[in-house]
């Protein structure tokens, strides 16, 4: 590997080191009594709320409809997921030290996967939230309705549109993924190099072998 | 002539304007877009916070300008039911003095904390008139955190206007008496009474103190204003009665031509009581202030004072005569003049720093009193605006080289010009201005664009409501070379001064919620978990939590008649306007209003046998009504356990909102 694929390994290692405190995904809530909004990032490790209190004040109000409560520690994801996404980086910090194209190729089909399984769990663990309500505590019941957020874009739940996107960490991922895939193919360009042409040599032209 | 153009005709005697003495129907008053100018369009801010004195309603009321809408009334020296300010046991130290807890005063002067001589938003300073006391509120919070009492004092009026990087805060006297205070006869007037001008260190949030007071003439004294630039470093009061009277003053206060402004060049003082000067006094008052954490406050009682006496810091005071019995002292925004307001002057007299200056050094002196020089009148007048109605009071800056003066008597504004001391434009007030304000218009910088005058009669202005009427702050546009008046609103108790500044500075510094986690009060409850009961002999200490729509616990027993039940409660949402409420039915002092994160306590004490509800007095949630619990109050001697129990729903909310100690992050799914 060129001396330039290291360096997109190594900027690739550094943005997914970055992705292990960026958020990884923000969920806001609007309501007409929520002007500033109430919202919350999604770390590799934990949950916070956008503003301090949020976390506490998301809570509150879902317990009028018995959402379960989101306690970050509880979530055993954000226990493994810094462990996966730092293991990611320690392998690209390996792939840039020996130059390994092959070992950059093979994390570039580890991390497509391993993000694949991530956005399948919030998915999952979004569906839960939204449809595993708690009737025996409910305060405000409307049957048959759920509360599932959106994975991407915005819907209305109740009082409140709810809008979810990636955010950095998530976009940091993304571009450390290109930069691998890019290190990954970095051989065409070497072979494209130009082949210095050895130089006719005019005094050796006709002489027998 | 009509009797009453006859009588109006009296009053307006002289060279006054003929607008003051008629009535102008409604019409007259609507020039072009004065409706669009103080519109303020819903869902928009407000350019100024305005901060009005409430008078003898002991507040301070908050007005955006210009829409003259209000915004809130703080608490300061009064005990308000509306949020149980004065009756909990967290902010009843606040209103304790040497008299004991006095829970109402006469607010006159707010003053904006300065730096560099400009409002900068941090504190609000205010007096009480009647006790005297100054009092700090804080601007992120618009709460009061701070009083302190001023001993050897009687009437804190000219007080608590600030030197410019709020190093201090005065007041002046305006009753002078025996120091110390003792049984005289009011007929040693003379010779017995003193007045005293206190210099109150506040430059430290819960740490204001009386740092020297110094030994004046037995004169009343009104207003104050510190230098500014060239005359930073000296303190400029009114006085009145430099006749010394004790009767009748009305008539024998107002026999002198001229009275006196002191100017006291308070780094000088400062510097001979830091060697040693000033003699350090019996006297007794009371410092509150709360604790930042906790939010409790606790009153510290004090035992002397350092007082300075002028003879033995030579130089410290001048008096320089000022026609008569001046009411406002104000310094230009350059600090080069001094503006004396005489209440029955007919003209306003204007003293020239750099003049004072140089007749000190000159010893023009028209001798002394009290060991304190006089200076000639003449030697220190830069000028004398002439004719500029009747009774001016209080003048103030648009710092574009104008100076505009109330006129009581008169009921008008006068504008003039700093230099030349000409008339250049007169508007009528409705009725009876006392002080004017600009935004900033006492500092070195002014937002001339807006001038509010406080009215102290409002007749045929709103719709009657019996006997008493409204007095009213009326809003002038000032950025024109004509004053144009645009609204008049009626105000909560006196609006006896204001000051202004622009929102900006201090919009975005506001506290939204109080952080659970950093409250340190030691009956705090974060958790549903933390609740219980507990007793300590015949008190009974409630530890509560109050959540969207519950209290937890919500159901009490095991109170006896003769107990004192001590609710402590805390809201532990941590959302902006999140705030719940606290009543007891029979409570006899009031209710509570817990802002999120707070911790407050209500002392009740039971009056009979009975099961008694408890509720949420704040609209917080869809369920508010449903906020609500019981007490049971037993006979004295039953065997009643004592058990805080929740509700069956209060304990399930416990397990779906478990919380650990001190922490906002949950223990468990």
């Amino acid at each position: 590997m060129t001396r330039r694929g290291r360096i997109l390994l190594a900027i690739a290692a550094l943005l997914t080191i970055a992705a292990l405190i960026l958020p990884l995904w923000t969920v806001r809530l609007v309501a007409p009594q929520y002007p500033e909004g109430l919202g919350l990032a999604i770390r590799t490790s934990t949950v916070v709320g956008l503003k301090p209190g949020d976390l506490l004040s998301i809570n509150e109000l879902n317990h009028y409809i018995g959402m379960r409560v989101i306690v970050p520690n509880a979530i055993p994801e954000l226990a493994w997921m810094p462990k996966i996404v730092a293991f990611l980086a320690a392998i690209l910090l390996i792939a840039a030290a020996f130059g390994s194209r092959r070992l950059a190729a093979a994390w570039c089909v580890l991390a497509v996967a391993l993000a694949a399984a991530g956005i399948w769990d919030f998915h999952r663990w979004e569906y839960d939230y939204g449809h595993n309500l708690d009737m025996a505590n409910a305060i405000i019941v409307i049957p048959g309705m759920s509360y599932q957020p959106p994975l991407l874009g915005s819907k209305q739940l109740l009082n409140f549109t709810a809008t979810s996107w990636p955010a950095s960490g998530t976009l940091a991922l993304g571009g450390a993924m290109i930069l691998v895939a890019l290190a990954a193919a970095d051989r065409k360009r070497t072979s494209r190099r130009p082949v210095p042409i050895v130089p006719a040599v005019p005094h050796l032209a006709g002489t027998p072998a | 002539m009509s009797l009453s153009r006859l009588s109006c005709s009296l009053i307006v005697a002289s060279a006054v304007a003929a607008t003051a003495c008629r009535t102008p129907a409604p019409q007259d008053l609507l020039t072009g877009d004065a409706a669009r100018a103080v519109y303020v369009a819903p869902g928009h801010y407000d350019e100024f916070y305005a901060f009005l004195s409430g008078g003898y309603s002991g507040q301070v009321a908050v007005y955006g300008l210009p829409s003259g809408r209000l915004l809130k009334e703080i608490p300061v020296f009064s005990a308000f039911p509306e949020n149980g300010y004065g009756y909990t046991e967290e902010n009843r130290a606040l209103l304790q003095t040497t008299y004991g807890m006095v829970p109402w005063d006469d607010t006159h002067h707010p003053e904006l904390s300065q730096t560099n001589g400009l409002p900068d938003g941090r504190w609000l300073f205010i007096n009480g008139n009647n006790t005297p006391r100054i009092a700090r509120i804080d601007l992120t919070r618009f709460e009061t955190d701070e009083i302190i009492q001023i001993p050897n004092s009687a009437g804190g009026h000219a007080s608590p206007f600030t030197t410019g990087n709020s190093e201090y805060v005065v007041s002046a006297t305006r009753f002078s008496v025996p120091v110390p205070n003792s049984d005289v006869p009011i007929a040693d007037y003379k010779e017995r009474f003193k007045g005293t001008l206190s210099f109150v260190r506040a430059d430290q949030p819960g740490k204001m103190d009386i740092a020297f007071q110094i030994l004046m003439p037995g004169y009343d004294y009104d207003l104050g204003h510190a230098g500014k630039g060239p005359s930073d470093g000296w303190f400029f009061f009114t006085s009145y009665n430099s006749e010394q009277a004790y009767t009748k003053l009305e008539v024998n206060a107002s026999r002198n031509d001229k009275d006196y402004i002191a100017a006291v060049h308070w780094k000088l003082a400062e510097q001979c009581v830091k060697d040693g000067k000033a003699h350090r006094t019996p006297a007794e008052y009371d410092h509150n202030y709360v604790d930042e954490k906790s939010r409790i406050a606790v009153t510290e009682r004090k035992h002397s004072v350092l007082v300075l006496k002028p003879e033995d810091c030579p130089g410290v005071v001048y008096l320089i005569p000022t026609p008569k019995s001046p009411h406002g002292v104000d310094i230009d925004p350059t600090g080069e003049y001094i503006v004396g307001g005489g209440k029955l002057a007919t003209v306003i007299p204007v003293h020239s720093f750099t003049k004072m200056q140089q007749a000190i050094a000159a010893k023009a002196f028209d001798g002394d009193l009290d060991g304190i020089p006089v200076l000639k009148y003449e030697a220190v007048l830069a000028g004398e605006v002439q004719h500029p109605g009747l009774g001016p009071l209080h003048t103030e800056f648009d710092g574009k080289g104008y100076a505009y003066t109330s006129m009581f008597i008169s009921s008008e504004v006068v504008k003039w010009k700093l230099g030349t001391w000409q008339v250049v434009d007169r508007a009528p007030t409705y009725y009876s201005i006392g002080h004017l304000m600009i935004p900033g218009g006492d500092s070195r910088q002014p937002w001339g664009k807006y001038l509010l005058a406080m009215n102290k009669i409002t007749k045929d202005r709103y719709l009657p409501t019996g006997p008493e009427l409204d007095q009213s702050a009326q809003l002038f546009d000032i950025s024109g070379g004509k004053m144009r008046l645009l609204l008049d609103f009626p105000t909560v108790g006196e609006p006896h001064y204001a000051q202004a500044l622009p929102a900006s500075l201090i919009r975005a510094r506001q506290v939204k919620f109080l952080a659970l986690a950093g409250n340190t009060n030691p009956y705090v409850a974060r958790s549903e978990a933390d609740g219980g009961i507990t007793r300590s002999g015949k008190a009974v200490h409630v530890k509560m939590i109050a959540i969207r729509s519950h209290f937890a616990p919500d159901n009490l027993e095991g109170v006896m008649l003769g107990d004192t039940v001590y609710f402590h409660v805390t809201n532990i949402e941590q959302d902006w306007d999140i705030v719940h409420g606290f009543a007891v039915l029979g409570m006899n002092t009031a209710n509570l209003i817990l802002l999120p994160g707070e911790t407050r306590t209500l002392r009740w004490v039971p009056q009979e046998v009975g099961v008694f509800p408890f509720y949420c007095t704040d609209f917080c949630s869809a369920l508010h009504q449903e906020m609500q619990g019981y007490i049971r109050v037993s006979a004295p001697g039953s065997n009643v356990p004592l058990t805080a129990n929740t509700s069956p729903k209060a304990a399930t909310q416990q397990a779906r909102m478990p919380m650990n100690h001190g922490s906002m992050k949950g223990a468990g799914r």
